[in-house]
């Protein structure tokens, strides 16, 4: 957008938001993005004015629409579900989903929404595979809740979790390509990109996915 | 102003639809025979006028700039108290010095509609070729129509573009066209509870209202204005039917229920023992003494005929192509006169062309009038849009 956000600065990152840094690297400058679960549209402010995306949000919370829109994005009330079919082939570069492909009902629909609307989708997931979470399963027994992941069970809006490795078959079953991959461990480190994915999945704490159509 | 404060006391009496129709208490542009309004009817209306309110100062720069758009029953009243009734204006919980249309920062203008009964041409105008009222000689009018009157104004005001249009319901259509036909025009736009197209329920309800006003024998086949006459009793169920479409079933419960009116028991006949039914008879009967019946005619037709796809080879997204304006649409939960479905197929029209669109749906038990209404959450997500807009417009 040709508004004022091109002199603003560089708004600072939620320490518990490092994928936000890992996702302006992984996204070139001046594209046209979507962020499916914008919230309060910390990420698209971000990445707007690091980046200068032409960038839109889709959130599903009242506050977080209010947040977003007096920022001044452009964001619509609604859900990923069931919103995304609404939009064009083609209307984005990029469309992403940071940390929400867990909560949405349909998880396998929305990431083949996200990559017919957009040329590629960047996708950021909490790794559920994470040796603490295996830990805390095989100790107690019980599903495990972290500092990272705080809700009990029954009150989890995170319906879907999955592993890193999940994530990588669930594309392969509906044939995107991984262009990049970026995974982070619980400090928020980069790891080396030539580990084995059996590293990743027990060390990475979160995962950053930039996916493209085959073809 | 003064020398209206006793209209109040006269109001009803046909006298006064007159003065306020051609002689208004509001500035007013007149439009002589080389500067006519080409309608939509194919028609062009010369000589005609349009009489609007403002608040607050143009700057230097002319870029602050904001016109409200009203609504069917509405006018140009917006935040100043109404020279007929002596109530607020309809929007000064929004409008006004603070307000989220911060009166204090922006220059606002709000006009009567074309077709209306307060001071722009309308059928209860004068017809200088006839020397009597238009009545329904005058053409029928749409909404396009009405924003071609808007326009001439603004050209007249000397304002190059608008910094903001904003409307609720039929002033949400006018947003609508607006945009669609003049984005160069319009910096941002706030479509309140609104459709681009009028549902076949709404054009359902307002004929219901119109066939009560041509029912009426008041009405003397639209002339009634010639004989010292009204259709007040037409009029009044008019508005009744339509009110009833502006409220949810939740709140009408809760607001009214079954309770009685200033009776203990019912009274076994139809003198309205119930506080709904004496809500009505009150909605309609204070109606009348500010409105035209025939001006009603022609602004709900003028709502019928909406429909901002079918001008655009029936897909609403290319009345969009292109646009700059960034939008704000807003629907609220339990209208059912014009329900989130249509403020959506507008906001999923407006992102298909590629337009910068926010779009919230504001939880709420008021129905469709809720617009009008003390609604925090509507007034917050105003305020954070406009204060956005303004800096990026850098007001």
């Amino acid at each position: 957008m040709s508004d004022g956000h091109g002199s603003m600065r560089i708004p600072t990152v939620p320490e518990a938001r490092v994928d936000f840094a890992v996702i302006a690297d992984l996204v070139p400058a001046g594209v046209k993005l979507l962020d499916v679960g914008c919230g309060d549209g910390a990420l698209l402010e971000y990445l707007a004015a690091s980046k200068g995306v032409d960038g839109r949000g889709v959130e599903l919370s009242q506050k977080g629409v209010n947040d977003a829109v007096a920022r001044g994005l452009p964001v619509i009330q609604g859900d990923a579900d069931t919103d995304l079919v609404t939009y064009p082939d083609g209307a984005f570069d990029y469309v992403v989903l940071s940390q929400t492909l867990q909560a949405t009902n349909h998880p396998r629909k929305v990431l083949e929404q996200m990559l017919r609307i957009g040329r590629r989708a960047v996708v950021s997931i909490p790794n559920f595979g994470h040796w603490r979470i295996r830990w805390q399963f095989f100790v107690w027994g019980r599903m495990p809740v972290t500092e990272d992941l705080p809700y009990s069970w029954y009150d989890t809006p995170n319906i879907h979790f999955c592993t890193l490795r999940d994530f990588v078959e669930l594309t392969r079953e509906i044939d995107v390509e991984i262009e990049k991959a970026v995974a982070l461990d619980a400090a928020g480190r980069k790891l080396s990109f030539n580990a084995p994915w059996w590293i990743w999945n027990l060390f990475g704490e979160q995962a950053v996915f930039v996916l493209k159509r085959r073809g | 102003m003064a020398s209206f404060e006793t209209v109040p006391i006269l109001a009803g009496a046909p006298a006064t639809h007159h003065r306020q129709a051609d002689e208004p208490t509001s500035p007013v542009a007149r439009f002589d025979a080389d500067r006519p309004l080409a309608l939509d009817a194919g028609v062009m209306l010369a000589p005609w006028q349009i009489a609007y309110q403002t608040y607050g100062t143009l700057n230097a720069a002319k870029s602050n700039a904001v016109l409200v758009c009203h609504a069917l029953t509405g006018d140009q009243h917006v935040a100043n108290e109404h020279p007929v009734t002596g109530k607020p204006g309809w929007w000064e919980l929004v409008v006004g010095p603070g307000k989220a249309i911060d009166t204090d920062r922006f220059f606002v203008i709000c006009a009567n509609v074309l077709g209306g009964c307060m001071g722009t041409t309308g059928p209860a105008s004068l017809n200088p070729a006839t020397g009597r009222a238009w009545g329904l000689d005058l053409p029928v009018i749409t909404v396009a129509d009405m924003v071609r009157s808007q326009v001439a104004l603004i050209d007249h005001l000397g304002i190059p573009d608008l910094f903001l249009v904003a409307g609720g319901s039929m002033g949400g259509m006018q947003v609508l066209q607006w945009a669609s036909a003049h984005p160069d025009r319009v910096f941002a736009a706030v479509p309140i509870a609104t459709s681009a197209c009028h549902s076949a329920q709404n054009i359902a309800f307002y004929e219901v209202g119109r066939q009560a006003v041509m029912a009426d024998p008041d009405w003397r086949e639209g002339r009634y204005l010639d004989f010292g006459t009204a259709p007040k009793k037409g009029l009044a169920v008019a508005r009744m039917a339509a009110h009833i479409t502006y409220m949810s079933e939740v709140s009408l419960h809760q607001k009214f229920g079954r309770k009685l009116q200033n009776r203990e028991t019912l009274g076994f006949g139809f003198d309205g023992d119930f506080q709904i039914e004496s809500y009505l008879r009150h909605q309609g009967a204070s109606f009348v003494d500010r409105f035209d019946a025939n001006s009603y005619l022609y602004v709900s037709r003028a709502m019928d005929y909406f429909d901002l796809a079918s001008d655009h080879d029936g897909v609403l997204a290319n009345a969009f192509k292109g646009t700059k304006t960034r939008f704000c649409v807003m629907s609220f939960t339990t209208d059912w006169a014009f329900p989130t479905r249509d403020s959506r197929a507008i906001v999923h029209a407006l992102a298909a062309a590629g337009a910068p669109v926010s779009f919230a749906e504001i939880v709420t038990d008021r129905g469709h009038d809720a617009f009008l209404l003390d609604e925090p959450e509507m007034h917050a997500i105003l305020t954070g849009f406009i204060d956005s807009a303004a800096r990026a417009r850098g007001i």
